[in-house]
């Protein structure tokens, strides 16, 4: 029998998701739901630079704010249809990693994360001072009529962010299976050798960088529209740019599936966390958990179940 | 209409600013132009200190910068603690710097987030009698919370660059710092005494924690604020140097008052991310780099 290619699965689960969503009608899962599959994009997404290449992004806020602030512009001009905006906020955020990347990347790469780490506070404090899309009072977007063929506009918007969390996830393995993850490793492990033997780090590098910025960016376009009142302190909340490295570092960093599985892990524990108890506190679990995982579990759950398996595969020739 | 004089005022104003931020980013100078420990912690380490002055000095009304002072073996003691654990988990494996990143990372976020629920968001500020008057010459006003901790961060670099320059284990963590493979060649423990150059480096920050909170109201989240600052300055100053610190935090707070005082002070932290990015750009190396 032929093996079934492994691409087919995370389509099986979306379309599955979809025909699901047409069945439940009450709202908040939607709206919960929503949240869980954005933060799979943004985990995916940080993981093609931060987990294949190990260098850390630390401002996935600045990126998904990129994307959100871009919606809010193009509201504001003309209101085009969702997709141009996903597709404005996904180029206009990875141009800003190129140029980040560019100037930090050929430098030892704490400067890129200390640059990232900035990047964030620098674009709050200039979307603060931009009144055009509202400054520090921030900005109410209407959300257009129920698009034809769905049931309400959050399920639209669910479907959406769906649509994008399948991109991220197949982008992600996609690379990682391409001679662009085995460069991408290649410096992970050591930069020095990579480049001797004639990988282009800085250009593997910089590409990375853009892609992942640009789906962080494509994940924020929606947000203005799902919230409906955009202020720059949810836009460039500081549960982006933990929870982006949290999730693939918890799920594990090597395989595309690691950021997957610790992004809906910690994104459902924090949605019950936030109902039962308070919202900073469940930011504070996961800021053990981070701790906890990269001292004691490195390589993430992913790692932990091939030890295991390694593990029952040698017990039997013993 | 920017004056003469206001311009006078901004630049004084801005190197009272700059002696400060010297304080504040001397401890990130030992700890990653030393020590190449990426401490992006630092900046919540001076928040702690300046909520222990906070704290004693609300309730026992004594001078925040004497209980810093006074404080300052504990934060060497957390220090210490802090680059066992850190040295246990990841340096002696040898695969350290993306997992030492995030692990700072997660301790700035837990003490952040313990800070939040114990205090609250609310700004907190403390009495004492140096806060308010000023002392003038003819154009110039100083505000006296400026000038105390300006007097109190040179007085701090001062006494760690004799440290460093003229002490036995000062020069012995400058030699860490310079070549740690070679020394440890020569049967020094190099470990204990990176660990000893961290403690010192927490320890500053806890002293910067008493001038931050004469300077200005402390909320637990002040601290993203000043992690572009202090890497700004620490990389425009050459990494590791002392000097070269002093010099890049002036640079540093002399422009970004100017910058207030002619665009409006919500401009200032984008001064470090430019300094930041023109200084990788033009000259990597900083200002005082070899």
């Amino acid at each position: 029998m032929r093996r079934i290619p492994s691409w087919i699965w995370p389509i099986v689960v979306a379309a599955f998701i979809i025909a699901l969503s047409r069945v439940v009608t009450n709202d908040y899962y939607m709206f919960a739901g929503y949240v869980v599959l954005q933060y799979i994009v943004l985990a995916s997404a940080w993981n093609i630079l931060g987990g294949y290449s190990g260098y850390v992004n630390f401002g996935s806020a600045a990126f998904f704010a990129i994307g959100a602030y871009g919606t809010v512009v193009l509201d504001k001009l003309w209101q085009p249809p969702l997709v141009v905006a996903i597709v404005f906020g996904g180029i206009v955020a990875s141009l800003v990693g190129l140029v980040t990347a560019y100037l930090t990347l050929r430098l030892r790469g704490v400067f890129f994360a200390i640059a990232t780490l900035a990047l964030a506070i620098v674009l709050q404090t200039l979307v603060m001072n931009w009144d055009f899309v509202g400054g520090p009072l921030g900005y109410y977007s209407v959300r257009p009529d129920s698009i034809a063929g769905f049931p309400s506009y959050v399920n639209y918007l669910f479907v959406v962010m769906l649509g994008l969390a399948l991109i991220a996830v197949l982008v992600a393995r996609a690379i990682q299976l391409s001679f662009i993850g085995r460069g991408l490793a290649a410096i992970r492990d050591n930069e020095l050798a990579a480049e001797c033997c004639g990988v282009p780090t800085l250009l593997l590098k910089v590409f990375a960088t853009m892609v992942s910025g640009g789906l962080m960016g494509m994940a924020g376009a929606p947000f203005p529209y799902y919230i409906t009142y955009l202020d720059p302190n949810s836009a460039f909340s500081l549960a982006y740019g933990i929870n982006s490295i949290a999730m693939p570092l918890i799920g594990g960093m090597t395989h595309w599936i690691g950021p997957v599985i610790g992004a809906v892990l910690l994104a459902v524990i924090q949605q019950v966390a936030t109902v039962t108890i308070s919202s900073e506190l469940n930011l504070m679990i996961v800021g053990v958990l981070l701790i906890s995982f990269i001292t004691l579990a490195p390589n993430g759950i992913v790692g932990l179940l091939e030890r295991y398996r390694q593990k029952r595969q040698r017990r039997p020739s013993t | 209409m920017v004056t003469f004089n206001l311009l006078i005022n901004a630049v004084v104003t801005g190197i009272l600013l700059g002696g400060f931020y010297a304080a504040v980013t001397i401890g990130v100078t030992i700890a990653f132009g030393m020590l190449d420990i990426v401490n992006i912690a630092h900046p919540v380490f001076i928040i702690m200190g300046s909520f222990i002055a906070y704290i004693v000095n609300r309730h026992f009304g004594l001078d925040p910068i004497l209980t810093v002072i006074v404080a300052a073996p504990l934060f060497f003691l957390l220090g210490i603690a802090i680059f066992r654990f850190y040295y246990a988990a990841f340096e002696s494996s040898g695969k350290g710097s993306l997992r030492g990143l995030a692990f700072f990372f997660g301790i700035m976020f837990v003490i952040e987030v313990t800070l939040l629920l114990a205090f609250g968001v609310d700004y907190r500020l403390v009495q004492t009698s140096y806060i308010g008057p000023n002392i003038g010459f003819e154009h110039i006003d100083l505000p006296l919370r400026m000038v105390v901790p300006f007097v109190g961060s040179m007085a701090l670099v001062l006494g760690l660059y004799i440290f460093f320059g003229h002490t036995f284990i000062g020069r012995a963590i400058k030699a860490v710092a310079q070549d740690e493979f070679a020394l440890s060649l020569m049967a020094v423990d190099t470990v204990a005494v990176r660990q000893l150059a961290f403690g010192v480096a927490i320890a500053t920050a806890g002293i910067a924690g008493g001038f931050l909170i004469v300077i200005q109201p402390v909320d637990p989240s002040l601290g993203r604020e000043y992690i572009g600052r202090v890497f700004a300055i620490c990389v425009l100053g050459g990494l590791g140097s002392i000097s070269g610190t002093v010099i890049a935090a002036l640079i540093l707070g002399v422009v970004e008052t100017i910058t207030s005082t002619i665009f409006g002070p919500s401009w200032a932290p984008a001064v470090s991310f430019a300094a930041l990015l023109l200084t990788l750009a033009i000259r990597p190396s900083g200002i005082m780099g070899r």
